[in-house]
């Protein structure tokens, strides 16, 4: 056991390594040189000589790279070009706000996905079975960013029984989900961002207990006397290690997948901070935020992975 | 040598050979397009794509209006609106004729990285599938690091640092296809690899690339045709995502996730013609996608 | 053996004569290493010699795990051996001065044990026995002709089941299709890996039959494995019996089951199910499972689980003896000189 995590954790630094180098290629994408976003545009032949070796853009690629992993791994992203703050603590705070939203949209997407999924499994076939399919597609086939606008037409404009936009009066710093008067900020956003989460956990969820319902041991449960109830306790507890896994991984996407609502309903969470980083050409934001959250995903993941081997003998993926 | 050999005792039993009744025989494909034909909702909703896809093509002849006509009078106007089927936009252009052109470049943004990422990333599976070894390690680790990437993060970075546009938008997402391509292909080609007829058509004598292409390829196209069915929907909706943000096509180009970003201002005063293009992106999306799990159904043949 | 079962007409390829071995093996080892077990392996053929006699039907017996199987590739380089030699007609394989793999597999064939894995599900049966003549050159029209030759010679009308695909086949099917399509380049050689074990018994027996017929019409020589003692009895010329991976007894087909010397072959004939209540057990049938191939027993590696086994068998490990008639075996008990307290009594 100790060996598998060991392994595990051991086979997500390489991966960690791969992400770092891609993020830093990033600033390569871009069109033109790398120094033009920094660099006013009259700037002479001289000043770009200097700006280059401060920068160490005259070093070689692989130098440069070392040089950039290790200001990263201090926490040292650089300075936005747009702000002219600290990439990393408009980073933190940016996730954090994300992380907030997330936390909230999970745990409800799997209470109602994972309802869904259950009766579904449990009825195969029936009338509540493909409804909730039904509703699972449109799930996953729902534009987020557009289910914002609609939400904030209906809630908002229509209604106006909750905000629009942002995080209130007071702003991120002061911001507090004990209070009311700020959680009603947190509504609408976490509604829409557990939307394609609910499709997916109920489709899990469904898929998990049917294919659980035909195996042997509930044939042997059932022979056995037991209760139809008993029998479903006895399915869920095998079926759900997969479904926390899949709950896990959508964990992961919404705190990357978040751009397109957060940009929606204007939230200071990091997909915001993104798509103003692409608006602004502010690269080192973009590069910063990106690694994060791409760090941040392969954590979870290996998170997601130790904790169903644990619950779960039966998978060690290798 | 004689067709017809008596065998001694009982080498060919009459039963055996009459047990089979005599049945049509269908090729894979054709038991597959046999199951379509008859998957009512599967055919209702190829229909409906077909029906989206066709009015993209053709919409310069279905179109009511110019869709770059603007008019200063008549801007954000509600549906019904002087012969505006669906109203009109923020510059006084018409809805529907804009919704028909814009289906142009969302489904052209939505299919065509699917069709490229099929190509390269099933290859790349396929070569890592049937190498095994190192080579599988390579590749196989590389898409990993891919992975690691949230898809709508991916194609948001990559198309954000080489500055958006349509290209840019459509080459981000072919590369946010290939690592999961490659998985399913991958996974396909080293089960079938691991079968006896693979083995028996080596004791034959034959090379690499012939059992390739007579016994693996057929084998690994169903499920790499099934996950790239699957992948359309994901593409336009990320398409249109990436539009939405800026990165793709630059106005005034018709387009769904454009114009649902740049309409967005005005959803106090027509909300419901600022909803549309949401509308279209999530009708061609549900459809692709029932589309997808009919033919995953239909081509989940046990053979 | 019937003079009709031996070779009247040499095959016009042959090369070394009647009484060339078709096939000789030579100390063949093949050694399986695990990941992350310190360059242990499993000792799958760990260092096998025997002659394939040509026209005969060479059984292989031994349980499952004991190698049977990897032999079997070994045979037809589909799997590379770590060391050993084989010599097919005279010609070493994979040599300088002999043939190359592909010639190997011009003249030698198999029939696989799975036979739903062993023919591809998305190719109609009649392009699964094509492919092997298609590949070796044949046009497509003649291998297509080929194969319909073939179906019909193994009993399945090619009109009627050459455009079905697998699964549309019954088992019994599906393994004469196998053996067509193993036919079709026209092997001198066919090594059949379990060929009836997944089959009814009584698909099974017209299996058997048909192998027979088909051996005798072309002229063929089997490598035939099987698990089970009564199949190789009734269609074997000659038994070989493997134990973990090396031979511990091999002779004439009547000799092995009539005088088993080796312990490992008593016991296997004795927990064989018989129809004869007279036959009473006189061996403790094997117990238990083979032990781990990975670290296979020091000295005789059937003394775990063998009734005579002694301080000895621990120590040294018994060579193949002669016993006349063709006959040999592995066991200190049948060497007069080994030390074994019952040497020289067996025999």
């Amino acid at each position: 056991m100790t060996r598998y995590i060991l392994q595990r954790i051991l086979y997500a630094i390489p991966i960690a390594f791969g992400v770092s180098v891609v993020c830093f290629s990033l600033v390569y994408l871009a069109p033109g040189d790398p120094l033009q976003t920094i660099l006013p545009p009259d700037a002479t032949a001289e000043t770009i000589e200097i700006v280059k070796k401060a920068y160490g853009f005259d070093k070689p690629l692989p130098i440069q790279f070392a040089i950039w992993l290790s200001k990263v791994v201090t926490g040292d992203f650089g300075m936005s070009i747009a702000t002219r703050r600290p990439v990393f603590d408009e980073i933190v705070m940016a996730v954090g706000n994300t992380g907030m939203l997330v936390v909230f949209a999970i745990p409800l997407a799997f209470s109602i996905g994972f309802s869904m999924g259950l009766l579904a499994g449990c009825f195969p076939g029936k009338v509540v079975d493909r409804s909730v399919t039904g509703i699972a597609v449109f799930g996953v086939s729902l534009p987020n960013y557009w289910l914002a606008i609609v939400m904030v037409i209906v809630f908002a404009v229509e209604l106006s029984w909750l905000p629009a936009t942002g995080m209130g009066p007071k702003g991120s710093d002061a911001f507090s989900v004990w209070r009311w008067s700020d959680a009603r900020f947190l509504v609408l956003p976490v509604i829409t961002l557990s939307m394609i989460p609910i499709g997916i956990i109920a489709r899990t969820t469904r898929a998990a207990i049917a294919e659980t319902r035909n195996q042997d041991f509930v044939q042997t449960l059932r022979a056995k006397g037991l209760g139809e109830m008993a029998v479903i306790r006895h399915v869920v507890k095998n079926a759900l290690p997969g479904v926390l896994a899949v709950m896990g991984l959508q964990f992961g996407y919404l705190l990357g997948g978040s751009i397109l609502v957060e940009t929606v309903f204007t939230w200071p969470g990091s997909g915001f901070l993104l798509s103003k980083a692409i608006v602004n050409r502010d690269v080192p934001v973009l590069q910063g935020t990106i690694l994060v959250l791409a760090v941040a995903f392969v954590t979870i993941n290996l998170v997601v992975d130790l904790l169903q081997s644990l619950i779960d003998p039966r998978i060690r993926r290798g | 040598m004689s067709q017809t050999v008596v065998f001694p005792g009982s080498a060919v039993s009459p039963h055996e050979d009459q047990a089979a009744p005599e049945t049509r025989i269908r090729s894979y494909w054709q038991s597959v397009g046999y199951r379509l034909r008859h998957d009512k909702a599967t055919v209702f909703f190829g229909t409906m794509v077909l029906l989206i896809v066709l009015s993209a093509v053709l919409a310069p002849w279905l179109a009511p209006f110019d869709p770059y006509k603007e008019s200063i009078i008549g801007r954000l106007k509600p549906m019904g609106w002087r012969g505006h089927l669906l109203g009109t936009d923020e510059l006084g252009r018409d809805m529907l004729s804009r919704l028909l052109y814009g289906g142009r470049v969302s489904l052209l943004m939505g299919i065509v990285p699917v069709i490229f990422a099929t190509c390269a990333g099933g290859a790349l599976g396929v070569i890592a599938g049937f190498m095994g070894g190192k080579v599988n390690t390579g590749i196989m680790r590389t898409m990993d690091v891919f992975y690691a990437f949230p898809s709508v993060l991916l194609a948001v970075a990559i198309s954000g640092a080489m500055g958006g546009g349509m290209s840019n938008g459509m080459l981000a997402l072919t590369l946010v296809f290939i690592p999961p391509m490659c998985r399913v292909a991958e996974t396909a080609t080293t089960q079938v690899r691991a079968l006896d007829f693979i083995e028996a058509a080596r004791a034959t004598g034959a090379g690499t690339m012939t059992i390739v292409r007579h016994h693996v390829l057929g084998n690994v196209l169903g499920p790499v045709f099934i996950y790239a069915s699957s992948l359309v929907s994901v593409s336009i909706l990320l398409a249109s995502g990436l539009s939405f943000l800026g990165l793709g096509v630059r106005p005034p180009t018709a387009d769904w996730g454009l114009m649902l970003s740049t309409l967005r201002q005005s959803i106090y005063v027509v909300p419901v013609v600022c909803a549309l293009p949401g509308v279209a992106i999530f009708i061609t999306s549900i459809c692709f996608n029932l589309v997808s799990d009919g033919l995953r159904q239909a081509m989940d043949v046990r053979m | 053996m019937s003079p009709l079962d031996m070779s009247p007409d040499l095959d016009p390829r042959d090369r070394g004569g009647e009484q060339q071995p078709l096939l000789i093996v030579r100390d063949l080892r093949r050694h399986f290493p695990i990941k992350g077990a310190g360059g242990r392996a499993v000792k799958a053929v760990d260092g096998v010699s025997f002659d394939v006699r040509k026209g005969e039907i060479l059984g292989v017996v031994g349980e499952s795990g004991c190698g049977k199987s990897t032999l079997a590739r070994l045979l037809l380089h589909l799997i590379r051996p770590d060391a050993g030699e084989l010599v097919f007609d005279g010609d070493q394989v994979d040599a300088p001065r002999g043939i190359t793999v592909a010639a190997l597999r011009r003249q030698a064939q198999m029939v696989f044990q799975d036979s739903y894995s062993s023919l591809n599900p998305r190719m109609p049966v009649r392009d699964s026995v094509a492919f092997g003549p298609f590949v070796q050159g044949e046009p497509k029209a003649k291998a297509r002709e080929i194969a319909r030759d073939m179906l019909a010679k193994v009993g399945l009308n090619p009109d009627q089941f050459g455009p079905r695909y697998p699964h549309e086949l019954s088992g019994g099917q599906k393994q004469r299709v196998n053996v067509a399509r193993a036919l079709a380049t026209n092997p001198r050689m066919v090594i059949l890996d379990e060929p009836v074990s997944a089959l009814d018994k009584s698909v099974e027996a017209q299996v058997l039959n048909l192998l027979r017929a088909l051996k005798r019409q072309f002229n063929l020589t089997y490598v035939f494995i099987s698990h089970d003692m009564n199949v190789v009895r009734y269609i074997s010329d000659r038994v070989l019996v493997m134990y973990l991976g090396k031979i511990v007894e091999l002779g004439p087909v009547d000799e092995i089951f009539s005088h088993p010397r080796h312990p490992y072959t008593r016991a296997l004939l004795a927990s064989r199910p018989s129809m004869d209540p007279a036959r009473r057990m006189e061996e403790p049938p094997v117990t238990g499972d083979p032990p781990n191939p990975i670290d296979p027993p020091s000295g005789c590696r059937f003394r775990t689980r063998c009734a005579y086994s002694e301080p000895l068998c621990a120590t040294s490990e018994p060579a193949l003896s002669a016993m006349g008639g063709g006959h040999i075996a592995a066991c200190h008990m049948l060497d007069p000189a080994s030390g074994h307290s019952a040497a020289g009594a067996m025999s």
